[in-house]
């Protein structure tokens, strides 16, 4: 690892244009992870004004489980977003499916992992039928997914028939609410969600060790070492509080684990496969993807069978953990989505976003949800107040975007 | 009163790091046509922006002396009420709205209680099209009518705001020869009217027509201001370079083989109205290490024509046949045409070329990711070793890959689309008027570019408005008039006068 330095051997520079540079690093690596800079500041305040609860064990566990489901929603909405649409149905859709699965695992008795199979297979059905009209009729997504929105909400009562269906399997529920814990018996401090998080912390500075080496061989300029470690640094401290924080509680959450794996895969497809690099480049400009030989009507129709997908996983963890398929179920989840996605820096005419932007404007709009709970704050003032971050952030973005234009 | 209608002094405008405009000084006499020349970023627009207010007075050193009279405008509403319009390069006019309305925008014809009187308005742009020489009635939506008729509206609505100094901004860019003319003409019309223009350009021919005198600055400094009398193509562009350019167009010896590509009764209908013919019954062919060129007015169905060869993205009902080393291809969907080695560079790059939000690194893979494909991941760190040799080789202007292709300017655009498809690896490249819009400098670079892929061996086919140019590089030219091809002359036969000819000859009826 001798060539871990700051630059290539030709660096002759002298010593303050050096440390010029390195700091012009720094502020724009912080001025590119704004948003994580923001949640951070987020829960530093909420954490002051509820005098700590905020950062309980219990309420840290319960952060994650109660905006799992939007979660999972923002990481499709935002490939959406990327690509130049919008999803209006998902709410809907994950109430229909929600619906459906109380059909199949309560009313028919289906064993809970075929409910779950038959349900993200309806969710991908769901995807194929919007998914057609707007890739291959061509009519907008909004028009296509504002007609889904009610169409779904409406299966969704057909389906229930004026009453919620309750008492699911308990498999089933632990996709909304079961710990991993209940698997290996209860310890003080869960052993297997620390074993967990030291993984995930070994993989991680792999991972950025081997980005960072890679680049310099082919003598991409990297950030300074100094700044690489107190990141490496910052974010093992991170995960280390909050996987200290599960662990103190019950373990590590399912919803945890599944959203996990969704970042991970959708992380990758998105930064490093030649479909998500087309997303980007369809996003940016469709006519010149059309030209350079993208099938973008093939990209368009894949991304709503995703969103429909991921939407119906949504509607699953969302009936597990209140155990009851209701007609309300799924009301203004796409709202949140897609407030994640443009919170966490998607740009309203496509082609810039990023998934872990996306995770990152979801916990921000968890936290504020969580944090406004626990000072008793009514809904009524809840809604005002997200609203207005939203307005915010995208303000926030367009001004930046304006000032590093030089306009 | 003196002779100057306008004189700027000692102007010096800065951003931040960059010195945009260092001490230019302009005087522009009353009642002339003053050209004012330069490369792309030389500083030519941004004089203008200081001249019509869109950078307030404050924000330049210097005077500007407008009418014997100091003047410190504070936006451009100021400067039109003085009587300077500025017509930009991209037109500003409302697509859904009639010609009428466009001229009176934001100055509509009011009668009683304040409210828009159409009658008045309508016959008020009546007469204003009339003095432009543009037979449109005043209610046609500006969609409807073509570019060159609605730069003429552009000119209409400066004079419905009593124009006194008309500042146009590469007006004929994206007009063709007969547009151009007539605008050339108007301006001169207007001259006798005693309308003083500054007219942008880089096109030197039409600038020798119409100019009385040209300013040419080059990286912020006027350079100098010649006299009609004097002004020769060469001493402008000596100017505009900062050194000689002996031949406008790199030597080119051509090693031709064997026929790569023929085209045979290839035909298209326009997509909308099917039963309008846009391409017909065009043959052609494309050797190895030629370089041929396709000469056709605006419309003629040139960029037409390669499109609907280049995956069918344009028009419908498309029938013929097309051969590749002898053998039949199809070029049904544009990556099927690139996978048989046919790339194609459109004309209106910002549109149809680039993904201006991205940097240049995943442009120039834009077409070819599956190459970089390994193992289903796209391999980050070989995209940028691939864009940075382009970077190099192509002499793109940028301190490295990751700058955003908006940035730059219209010729490292142009190098950044011409690397994607020379990355793609293809045996034909069709280039649709791959100068347009890019200095002289640049252009040369260009056609250095097209001669080194020539010589690899590879076919080309340059679709251009410019007959210099074509007459410049090609080694074999076909006209296109009306969507047939007219004629086909190897370059030793080939004039403008005989090419002029053929790109207007018309169908017998």
């Amino acid at each position: 690892m001798s060539d871990l330095d700051t630059k290539p051997a030709a660096d002759t520079k002298p010593a303050v244009a050096r440390a010029a540079s390195r700091l012009t690093h720094v502020i724009a690596d912080l001025g590119k992870n704004g948003i994580f800079i923001a949640l951070i500041l987020v829960v530093l305040l909420f954490a002051f004004l509820t005098d700590g609860i905020l950062l309980r064990p219990q309420n840290i566990s319960n952060l994650i489980v109660q905006n799992g489901y939007i979660l999972v929603l923002a990481v499709g909405m935002v490939m959406v977003i990327i690509a130049g649409h919008i999803d209006l149905s998902v709410g809907s859709v994950a109430a229909f499916v929600g619906a459906c699965s109380g059909v199949f695992a309560v009313h028919w008795g289906l064993p809970w992992w075929l409910s779950i199979i038959l349900s993200l297979g309806i969710g991908a059905l769901v995807g194929v039928w919007q998914g057609f009209w707007i890739a291959y009729v061509g009519i907008p997504a909004f028009i296509v997914t504002l007609a889904g929105m009610l169409i779904f909400r409406g299966l969704a009562l057909v389906v229930l028939g004026n009453s919620n269906i309750g008492s699911f399997p308990s498999e089933y529920r632990a996709l909304g609410n079961g710990f991993l814990t209940d698997l290996f018996g209860e310890y003080e401090l869960d052993p297997l969600t620390l074993g967990i998080a030291a993984l995930a912390i070994l993989a991680l500075i792999t991972q950025q060790v081997r980005t960072r080496i890679g680049r310099q061989k082919y003598s991409q300029e990297v950030e300074p070492l100094a700044w690489f470690i107190v990141k490496l640094a910052l974010i093992t401290l991170a995960i280390g509080f909050f996987a200290y924080a599960l662990a103190a509680y019950k373990g590590v959450p399912v919803t945890l684990i599944v959203l996990a794996v969704l970042v991970m895969v959708y992380g990758t497809v998105m930064t490093r496969t030649v479909f998500g690099r087309h997303i980007y480049a369809i996003g940016g400009n469709r006519h010149a993807a059309e030209l350079s030989g993208i099938k973008t009507r093939k990209v368009d129709f894949y991304l709503f069978v995703n969103m429909g997908t991921l939407a119906a996983l949504a509607g699953l963890i969302f009936t597990a953990r209140l155990n009851l398929a209701g007609p309300k179920a799924g009301d203004g989840f796409e709202l949140e989505a897609i407030s994640a996605a443009f919170i966490g820096g998607a740009a309203v005419t496509g082609g810039v976003g990023t998934i872990g932007g996306a995770i990152i404007g979801g916990l921000i709009i968890g936290v504020l949800n969580n944090g406004m709970s626990i000072l008793g704050i009514g809904i009524e003032w809840q809604q005002a107040v997200k609203g207005l971050v939203l307005l915010l952030a995208v303000a926030f973005d367009v001004y930046n975007k304006r000032r590093a234009g030089g306009h | 009163m003196t002779t100057n209608i306008l004189e700027m002094r000692s102007i010096t405008k800065t951003f931040p790091g960059v010195k945009a405009l260092s001490t230019v000084t302009l005087d522009v006499a009353r009642g002339e046509v003053h050209a004012i020349c330069g490369e792309n970023g030389a500083g030519k627009s941004t004089l203008m922006k200081v001249l019509s207010g869109v950078y307030p007075h404050g924000t330049y050193d210097g005077d500007i002396v407008f009418e014997d009279e100091v003047v410190q405008f504070k936006d451009i509403r100021d400067s039109e009420a003085k009587g300077i319009v500025i017509i930009h390069q991209e037109l500003a006019l409302s697509p859904y709205l009639s010609i009428a309305e466009n001229i009176f925008l934001n100055n509509e014809q009011k009668g009683a209680l304040g409210l828009i009187d159409w009658d008045k308005t309508n016959h008020e742009a009546a007469t204003l099209l009339a003095r432009v020489g543009l037979r449109e009635n005043p209610t046609t939506r500006i969609m409807d009518i073509g570019v060159g008729k609605q730069q003429l509206v552009e000119i209409a609505k400066a004079l419905s705001k009593r124009v006194k100094l008309l500042i146009l901004d590469e007006p004929t860019a994206a007009l063709n020869d007969e547009d151009s003319d007539h605008l050339l003409d108007l301006i001169l019309h207007l001259k006798g009217q005693g309308i003083t223009s500054i007219i942008i350009s880089h096109k030197l021919n039409e600038i020798k027509k119409v100019s009385d005198a040209v300013t040419i600055i080059r990286d912020g400094k006027a350079i100098e201001t010649i006299a009609k009398t004097d002004v020769t193509e060469e001493r402008i562009i000596k100017d505009m370079v900062g050194r000689d350019l002996e031949h406008r167009y790199p030597d080119h010896t051509p090693h031709i083989g064997e026929e790569i590509l023929r085209v045979e009764d290839w035909t298209a209908y326009h997509p909308q109205d099917t039963s309008r013919l846009v391409v017909d019954a065009v043959n052609l062919n494309v050797r190895a290490g030629e370089i041929v060129g396709i000469a056709g007015l605006m419309g003629a169905g040139r960029t037409e024509f390669a499109m609907s060869l280049f995956g069918q993205s344009y028009g419908s009902k498309i029938t013929g046949r097309v051969f590749k080393h002898g053998k039949e291809i199809k070029t049904r969907t544009v990556s099927e045409a690139i996978d048989n080695g046919i790339a194609y560079a459109t004309e209106d790059r910002k549109t149809y070329g680039l993904n201006l939000i991205e940097d240049i690194k995943r442009n120039i893979s834009m077409a070819s990711l599956k190459k970089l494909e390994k193992a289903g991941l796209v391999n980050d760190n070989e995209e940028y070793r691939v864009a940075n040799e382009y970077r190099t080789s192509m002499n793109i202007k940028a301190p490295n890959v990751l700058v955003k292709t908006g940035k730059l300017s219209g010729g490292n655009q142009q190098k950044v689309v011409l690397s994607k498809w020379i990355y793609s690896d293809p045996d034909v490249l069709i280039l649709d008027e791959p100068t347009r819009g890019i200095d002289v400098g640049a252009k040369y670079e260009i056609y250095t570019i097209i001669n080194k892929l020539a010589a690899q061996g590879k076919g080309v086919i340059v679709i251009s408005s410019e007959l210099p140019e074509l007459l410049g590089i090609s080694d074999r030219i076909y006209t296109i008039s009306e969507g047939r091809i007219t004629g086909e002359f190897p370059i030793k036969e080939a004039t403008p006068e005989t090419l002029i000819k053929h790109m207007t000859m018309e169908k017998a009826r």
